[in-house]
């Protein structure tokens, strides 16, 4: 057992007692669904509490022993919604089956980082999650042992119920929870050794499962009110592009519109939030009284959109504008790809350096060098974004999907001037994340189109609106070098990345540490098209490239992909080169020995088309080993295995859920999806032109295996997506003979293999 | 404005509505059937599946005028107590991550299966190719299926 102090604050451990009515079932332990169902045995239903008490901000214990556990993060599919309080429920002893979960309200005296983002949760909630548990139960203990006049030492809890060693005394939490209100919170409580789990490690299915698959409303535009009307908005269809004037009589005339009119989300003179990413400022908004009437009235507005008067001047050469220092103009993705290969070819700022590339280089017997691109990516939630907005007098309440509550209340603070205690911002489950929901001015628009109403509204983005709004995936370049002697011995390596607007380079991870010359340089292209994190920033390109030059190096040294990055890993621990290596490189060859032994893998050799790859970020470390055929000039992914060092995993089953979902979304977006621009606009604007992996696609199988070490949890969300990658590459490479280094490989693959 | 009669998991219903809205927009908007989803208006991603006389369509594409008269089922109609066969192997196979799609993907499935209670896998791929999944649950998805079409054959 290790101590912790409590150090939750005294505001998050105010206690409270509330009535609620009695009697009444408040739900089903759908929680309790371990195997194939039953007819009906499984849903016992529970019984509302005629009083609930409420030992600190993260739970409530009722008098009849049912505990609600407040879920502090935004679920964007990740699952915390059951995991988070799966860790209270650990440290609290309580039975599984007797807990509700639900979403935590935004709350930031009792919460630290209510954030859905870099595969955080879980790793920076372990503590904080854990001591709630552990200190409400010591509350439990401590009354407990007044109640039955024994020393607490005595005293032993399973499933919520109090025994006392000495004699046949026991108590529940559900008699003992009133008295613990009143007991001191502790400075101190034990956490418990890892082996004493009983719920951490152990598969429980998605708190929210059965509402998904019977349709109940759960999402931000399932948001229904009284007097609640629907607004849509109208954006320039051009990055480089802004409002200039509208004609909309007719449309005003339209059945159940209710207005039409112009805002500007964020003023010049507001102190915006990081997370107030937004393309376009100024837009027109539609409010009207059902979404298919604003949908109707919108095609009839007329609007005239004119270049940004900042950019004006810079007309005559809009098609070379990206890439000069004030980003202007209407860009081009053929432009795009031509800036970077010829800045990507130049120096730049170096990032890191050890030992005396320049020389290795010079001396070398070969260079191998290889360069490699991606595209602008969409996130593509498939619940566009959205938001409900009530400001009404002094007070708003804001309902919907957002990764980033406590920075969006924040940004309406600022907006409209409201009270932060005045601002309630509601988090609902959310239809995908994938980064798009950090960047909340969907929510502010709501909120400044709900108080220029004067009534509740909901704001909803069309696909077309949403796929077009930017803050996109940047697109990237990098170009890698390796130096090879006489003996074929690799005596250098260079890594010189950039992107629009920003470089994916990570210039302290593997290989760096494991190469005596090595160096890696960095450049960006300003751009006015609106970018944000994307799953996996920077890594969701990177480690691909990175991981089909290493299997491309690995070829011309005529060694084994995996034998070759092992000795590499085995240089880095045992002998690192330079100081700040980001990664642990015994925990990097783990998992891809674990790869390895699991795949069946055997020198390449085995007559499969498989490639493997491994990377780390998010403090996590994933090796994938990719089986395919091409037929019909298209890949059939047959089976990716997969070995993951998170740490400890919380909820198993959930965990194989992610890594297959995250290797599935790899493929997906390596292999078809692209945003192209023309003239500053998006050239994809719905699924028939945007392409997403669809079931046909996804591999046959997906084997997970996960390293059991005790470590800490470690990220998830993010880890498994981008390294297979490299993997998915490495395995065309083998059926085809060809490499592939552009993505979406399925553009190239059409034009190489009709050849 | 037109009136129009429709039934829809199994109850009548009138309703006056513009008869070029598609039916997604009235369940969501005017009948308070929430769990159909709008994911792209049209007819590419599946979110918005629902049974029409017993056949899978995608609501966002079908006009009132042409729903009025038929028999649809949402997934809030699919079973009484969400214990459908596929709601049933959903559950088992814990499918869900975000579950935006997942109630068009049960649409799509439970069509199938019905009208081929012991599908292939592929029979299974092409029958839910329109529905995308955006959190990549299509193996779960396939797995889910397959035990669905095993619970519907014992």
């Amino acid at each position: 057992m290790s101590k912790v102090k409590t150090g939750l604050g005294r505001r998050s451990f105010i206690k409270s007692v509330s009535v609620a009515g009695g009697g009444l079932v408040i739900g089903f332990n759908w929680m309790a669904c371990k195997g194939p169902a039953e007819e009906g045995s499984k849903e016992m239903a529970m019984q509302m509490p005629d009083e609930w008490f409420e030992l600190n901000g993260y739970l409530k214990i009722g008098d009849n022993g049912i505990v609600t556990i407040y879920s502090p993060n935004p679920e964007i599919g990740q699952n915390v919604k059951t995991s988070m309080p799966m860790i209270v429920a650990e440290e609290l002893d309580v039975d599984w089956d007797n807990v509700v979960v639900e979403q935590a309200p935004l709350n930031t005296e009792v919460f630290t980082r209510q954030l859905a983002g870099g595969s955080q949760s879980i790793r920076q909630g372990w503590e904080s999650l854990r001591t709630a548990g552990a200190t409400a139960r010591q509350m439990l203990l401590t009354a407990a042992a007044k109640e039955l006049d024994v020393p607490v030492a005595e005293l032993s809890v399973e499933n919520g119920i109090i025994k006392h060693s000495g004699s046949d005394k026991t108590i529940s939490y559900g008699e003992i929870a009133k008295a613990a209100v009143d007991v001191e919170v502790p400075e101190e409580v034990e956490l418990k050794n890892n082996d004493s789990f009983k719920i951490i490690g152990t598969s429980r299915k998605n708190v929210d499962a059965k509402k998904i698959v019977t349709g109940k409303p759960l999402y931000g535009l399932d948001t229904y009110k009284d007097g609640m009307l629907i607004a849509m908005v109208m954006q320039p269809p051009a990055f480089g592009m802004e409002f200039k004037t509208m004609d909309a009589e007719k449309a005003k005339e339209m059945p159940g519109i209710k207005d039409i009119f112009t805002i500007d989300t964020y003023p010049e003179d507001m102190e915006k939030e990081w997370s107030d990413v937004g393309a376009f400022s100024k837009l027109v908004v539609i409010v009207g009284e059902s979404t298919w009437q604003v949908m109707q009235a919108r095609k009839e507005v007329k609007v005239e959109w004119d270049l940004n008067p900042e950019l004006t001047k810079e007309v005559e050469i809009l098609e070379k504008s990206a890439g000069m220092k004030d980003a202007a103009g209407l860009e081009n993705t053929d432009t795009h790809y031509s800036l970077m290969a010829e800045i990507g070819s130049k120096k730049a700022e170096i990032v890191r350096k050890d030992g005396d590339p320049e020389k290795a280089f010079k001396n070398a017997s070969r260079v191998i060098e290889r360069s490699y691109t991606c595209p602008f990516l969409a996130h593509n939630c498939m619940e566009p974004m959205n938001f409900f907005a009530d400001v009404s007098g002094d007070k708003a309440v804001l309902i919907g999907p957002i990764q980033t509550p406590e920075y969006a209340e924040i940004s309406v603070n600022k907006r409209l001037g409201l009270d932060l205690e005045n601002i309630d911002v509601q988090m609902t489950r959310m239809g995908g994340g994938f980064g798009r929901r950090l960047y909340g001015h969907f929510l502010v628009e709501a909120a400044v189109i709900s108080e220029k109403m004067g009534a509740p509204i909901k704001l909803v983005y069309s696909r077309e609106d949403d796929m077009t709004n930017g803050v996109y995936r940047p697109a990237y370049h990098v170009t890698y070098r390796a130096a090879l002697d006489g003996n074929n011995k690799l005596t250098g390596f260079h890594v010189n990345a950039g992107g629009i607007p920003e470089s994916p380079l990570f210039a302290n991870r593997f290989p760096a540490g494991a190469i005596d010359n090595y160096l890696a340089e960095s450049w960006t292209v300003n751009s006015n098209i609106s970018v944000g994190a994307f799953r996996a920033p920077r890594s969701n390109f990177i480690a691909g490239a990175e991981q089909s030059f290493l299997d491309e190096l690995a070829e011309e040294m005529g060694k084994d992909p995996i034998e070759f990055r092992l000795e590499m890993l085995k240089r880095a621990e045992t002998e690192p080169v330079g100081e700040d290596n980001d990664y642990d490189a015994a925990r990097y060859a783990g998992v891809l020995k674990l790869a390895r032994d699991k795949s069946g893998w055997s020198n390449g050799n085995s007559g499969l088309s498989r490639g493997v790859s491994a990377y780390y970020c998010h403090n996590s470390y994933v090796a994938q080993i990719l089986d395919l055929s091409v037929v019909d000039n298209k890949p059939l992914i047959d089976k990716v295995t997969c070995a993951v060092d998170c740490g400890i995993v919380v909820n198993p089953d959930a965990a194989q859920n992610m890594v297959e979902g995250g290797t599935i979304d790899g493929i997906g977006h390596a292999l078809y999806s692209e945003m192209t621009f023309k003239d500053g606009a998006p050239q994809q604007s719905n699924y028939d032109k945007y392409r997403l992996i669809r079931h046909k696609e996804a591999p046959k199988t997906i084997d997970v295996h996960f390293v059991d070490n005790g470590i800490d949890p470690t990220g998830l969300g993010e880890p498994p997506f981008p390294p297979v990658m490299g993997a998915l590459a490495n395995a065309l490479y083998k059926a085809t003979g060809k490499r592939f280094y552009n993505q979406p490989f399925i553009s190239e693959m059409q034009v190489e293999l009709k050849t | 404005m037109a009136e129009f009669n429709i039934t829809i998991n199994g109850k009548k219903q009138t309703l006056d509505v513009d008869p070029s809205t598609p039916l997604l927009w009235v369940l969501r908007d005017h009948l308070n059937l929430v769990g159909t989803k709008y994911g792209c208006g049209i007819a590419q991603c599946g979110a918005c599946t629902v049974h029409f006389n017993g056949s899978a369509v995608r609501s966002c594409q079908l006009p009132i005028s042409s729903a009025a008269d038929n028999e649809i089922t949402t997934i809030e109609g699919l079973s009484e107590n969400g214990d459908h066969p596929v709601q049933q192997a959903w559950l088992e196979h814990d499918v869900p991550q975000c579950g935006y799609c997942q109630a068009g993907q049960i649409m799509s499935a439970s069509a199938l299966l019905k009208s081929n209670p012991s599908p292939s896998d592929a029979e299974i791929e092409n029958a839910m190719n329109g529905n995308i999944c955006r959190c990549g649950t299509y193996t779960r998805i396939k797995a889910a299926i397959k035990t669905a079409s095993d619970s519907q054959i014992a």
